[in-house]
């Protein structure tokens, strides 16, 4: 079923092609298949990184200065292309530019980026660009930091969620009127791939399960599909154990006993759920980051995806998700010195030092607690201020070469 | 007009909430020092007199910044250390500041690769960036130029490969890869980015080396379709050198390959004052050497103390930026600014008769 979809779907396009008129609505949308993207060399000299920062809308902008603000004060060699996207806007110059400076620089750090139309055939920016970008999956790493006021603690656990098909392929009509049809695509390319991703996440992060949340009792064959394949995957990774459970009692099992998972494998929609239900539970928007990998390009966002408008410029968001994003996104280029002294710090703001926002229950701004992190940096983390902290890989080589000074 | 008076005052507390975030986290405590080892290699000719004026400079500034000298000269390579020592060296401190290295045009042991060639080869330094800017005070034919040189500096003609294959018959391979024209053409247009330039200039000679130069081109069109915000040009290098010396002022961002791009660092540091103020620096992914532009040694004046050090400053203040110790780069970079136009201290090359100990003294007076 699955594959005569994407059939059918291939077939659009390729009418489409043939009447030589495509919008690039159509060729973005309506062919799931993945696009095979050149690649293009990493925006890195002499030891310097450049990545794209989207500030976004609502808090998006104050928490991208902090961000900045503390880069600089860690010495963090990555300089930053910021690009500004006006939401109001109607023309999509601004953000073809974001999407093509993302391609060129391969990282990019992003606030939420608000879409403000309702209208047909305007898109989620969002959701376009993991599209454009072919950013298949997003990693949610939720672990409860004591002493944060929430529901349960010790709560470790990791969604990996299919970020690009199924319930958000946008492909909705009205077949007669009054009725409404909206397509859920999963292919067993993309499924394939996703399930592979997340066992060799846990096989290289040391976890030990991954359950695979659906509702194929329901929808036998498109979860069936995205089911069947995570089973086939489990096969090929022993050591792991592989289970899987029904999105309902997924979320019961959430709320009332959340210890026994280890790692999540959703598809788009459940993934958006189960990510926002874990959130709630153990402290909120404001704290844990998201990262979208894709072949090539990698994109860094806080973990749930709301802007913050309403507390837009009064200083009381907590900035630590974004920080969060920021470490990740030094994890990923490499910088693992950086990532650690500024984890610890933030660690320490939020764990020893108590320095909570409102959404926490504290009555801290979120200058206090950029302050009390560039705080921790200067008192623990001198090193970092210099340039010479060695690459993992160089590290590597001189371990290899000891002979040498 | 009360709509007015409500909007200005919303206007005022929006700015005033603004201020209160961003000064709030910028009156942080004192920035951290640590302090950065940087390998240092002075070079031929007139080198380590250059070096030593950057040394005074620093100790006059209190750089937090350690040099780890080696000597390393072709010219006589019974004395330089080796290459891979200074290798293992780069590769840990991931930054150099280096003199110009002598290269002789025959080899003492039959090679043809040079020491230079080498240790671009041995850290991959595939882009050589050449910052030429009119200073004040330095007259020349034309003022106001502010252009960047981009080289490959891997492949191309400098690929030391070259034969006879019949005798009198000589062939020198020039060696042009899709991947390598590719990274420097991205280089090319992400400098610009990051350095908010308007244009990229691909210099070539595709009309007469269709494959090779073709190649290159082609490349540079490729990647110039990423960066719709900045405008693309070619020309080829020909007309590119007439064009320098007649209309500088047009060229923003020029990238070139190996050859044509030596010949134009050359021209431009010309047209700005010479190989004594131009300052250039070679980058790989991980690693930068900082050395003057244009690439003289200057021999005939060692020990004679009259270089001018201007170049060699430049280098280390462009370091310094690289390295995030951006307050005593701009100190030293506006002292050199201040000692330049007031004009009072200039060395030969210039037009003055001051010596390069006098020069290195005014720019330490200058500190602030």
């Amino acid at each position: 079923m699955a594959l005569r979809i994407l059939k059918q779907s291939n077939c659009a396009v390729l009418q489409a092609l043939k009447r030589n008129y495509c919008s690039a609505f159509e060729l973005q949308h309506k062919n799931p298949v993945q696009k095979a993207i050149p690649k293009i060399p990493k925006a890195q000299y002499g030891g310097r990184h450049t990545v794209t920062m989207l500030p976004g809308g609502g808090i998006g902008s104050e928490l991208m200065n902090y961000v900045r603000e503390i880069f600089r004060y860690a010495g963090v060699p990555v300089d930053f292309e910021v690009l500004d996207i006006d939401p109001n806007s109607e023309s999509n110059d601004d953000w073809d530019n974001a999407i093509t400076s993302i391609k060129r620089n391969g990282v990019a750090i992003k606030g939420n980026i608000e879409t403000k139309s309702e209208q047909i055939g305007i898109i989620s920016r969002n959701v376009a660009l993991r599209n454009e970008l072919g950013l298949y999956v997003n990693v949610l790493h939720c672990k409860s930091y004591p002493g944060v006021r929430c529901h349960h603690k010790d709560v470790d656990l990791v969604v990996v969620r299919q970020n690009t098909e199924g319930e958000y392929a946008m492909l909705e009509h009205e077949s007669v009127s009054g009725v409404v049809e909206s397509l859920k695509i999963i292919t067993v390319e993309a499924s394939e791939r996703l399930a592979r991703f997340a066992f060799n996440y846990a096989r290289t992060n040391g976890r030990k399960k991954v359950t695979t949340i659906h509702k194929a009792n329901i929808m036998k064959l498109s979860d069936g599909c995205f089911l069947e394949t995570s089973r086939r995957i489990a096969k090929e990774f022993p050591d792991i154990k592989h289970d899987d459970m029904i999105i309902d009692n997924t979320c019961m099992q959430l709320v009332a006993r959340p210890a026994q998972f280890d790692v999540l494998l959703t598809t788009n929609l459940y993934g958006s759920i189960t990510s926002n239900v874990i959130c709630g539970l153990i402290g909120g928007a404001g704290l844990y980051s998201g990262r979208n990998y894709g072949d090539h390009y990698a994109v860094f966002e806080p973990g749930t995806r709301n802007t913050g408008t309403s507390i837009a410029g009064k200083n009381i968001c907590n900035p630590f998700a974004m920080l969060n994003a920021s470490v990740d996104m030094l994890n990923h280029l490499g910088h693992t010195q950086h990532a650690q002294a500024i984890e610890a710090a933030i660690y320490d703001t939020i764990v020893v030092d108590k320095i909570h926002t409102a959404d926490l229950g504290g009555t801290a701004s979120t200058t206090d607690c950029i302050q009390n992190v560039l705080k921790h940096l200067a008192e623990k983390h001198v090193s970092c201020s210099t340039f010479n902290i060695a690459h993992p890989q160089i590290n590597k080589e001189l371990a290899r070469n000891p002979e040498n000074p | 007009m009360s709509l007015l008076t409500r909007s200005f005052v919303r206007c005022l507390v929006q700015a005033s909430s603004r201020n209160i975030h961003s000064t709030a986290a910028l009156a942080s405590p004192t920035k951290p020092e640590g302090r950065t080892t940087c390998t240092l290699i002075p070079g031929d000719g007139v080198g380590p007199e250059l070096i030593y004026s950057v040394q005074e400079v620093f100790k006059a500034a209190d750089v937090p910044v350690d040099f780890e000298p080696f000597f390393l000269s072709e010219v006589n390579p019974a004395l330089s250390s080796p290459l891979e020592s200074v290798v293992a060296s780069i590769k840990k401190n991931r930054i150099c500041l280096k003199g110009i290295l002598a290269t002789p045009d025959y080899s003492n042991t039959g090679e043809l690769q040079t020491l230079n060639m080498k240790l671009r080869h041995e850290l991959d330094l595939y882009a050589n960036v050449v910052h030429v800017v009119s200073l004040p005070g330095v007259k020349t034919r034309h003022q106001g130029i502010d252009a960047v040189v981009i080289r490959e500096q891997t492949e191309g003609e400098y690929s030391a490969q070259e034969h006879e294959s019949v005798p009198g018959v000589i062939e020198c391979l020039k060696i042009v890869t899709e991947a390598k024209s590719m990274r420097i053409a991205k280089f090319a247009f992400d400098y610009a980015v990051k350095h908010n330039r308007k244009k990229v200039t691909a210099i070539h000679k595709a009309n007469i080396m269709k494959l090779g130069d073709g190649l290159f081109l082609r490349s540079c069109e490729a990647m110039a379709k990423l960066y719709p915000r900045i405008k693309f040009e070619k020309m080829i290098v020909d007309n590119a050198t007439m064009q320098l010396v007649s209309n500088p002022h047009q060229f923003d961002v020029m990238v070139a390959p190996n050859l044509y791009g030596n010949i134009i660092d050359n021209i431009s540091s010309g047209l700005v004052g010479g190989a004594g103020v131009v300052a250039g620096a070679s980058y790989s992914a991980e690693h930068v050497v900082y050395e003057p532009g244009a690439r003289h040694t200057f021999a005939e004046a060692v020990g004679k103390n009259i270089a001018n050090p201007t170049a060699m400053l430049l280098c280390a203040s462009k370091m310094l930026r690289h390295i995030n110790l951006l307050h005593y780069s701009t100190q030293i970079y506006s002292a050199i600014n201040n000692v330049l136009k007031a004009g009072k201290v200039r060395t030969k090359d210039l037009g003055g008769n001051a010596t390069t100990n006098e020069f290195t003294r005014a720019v330490i007076m200058n500190l602030k």
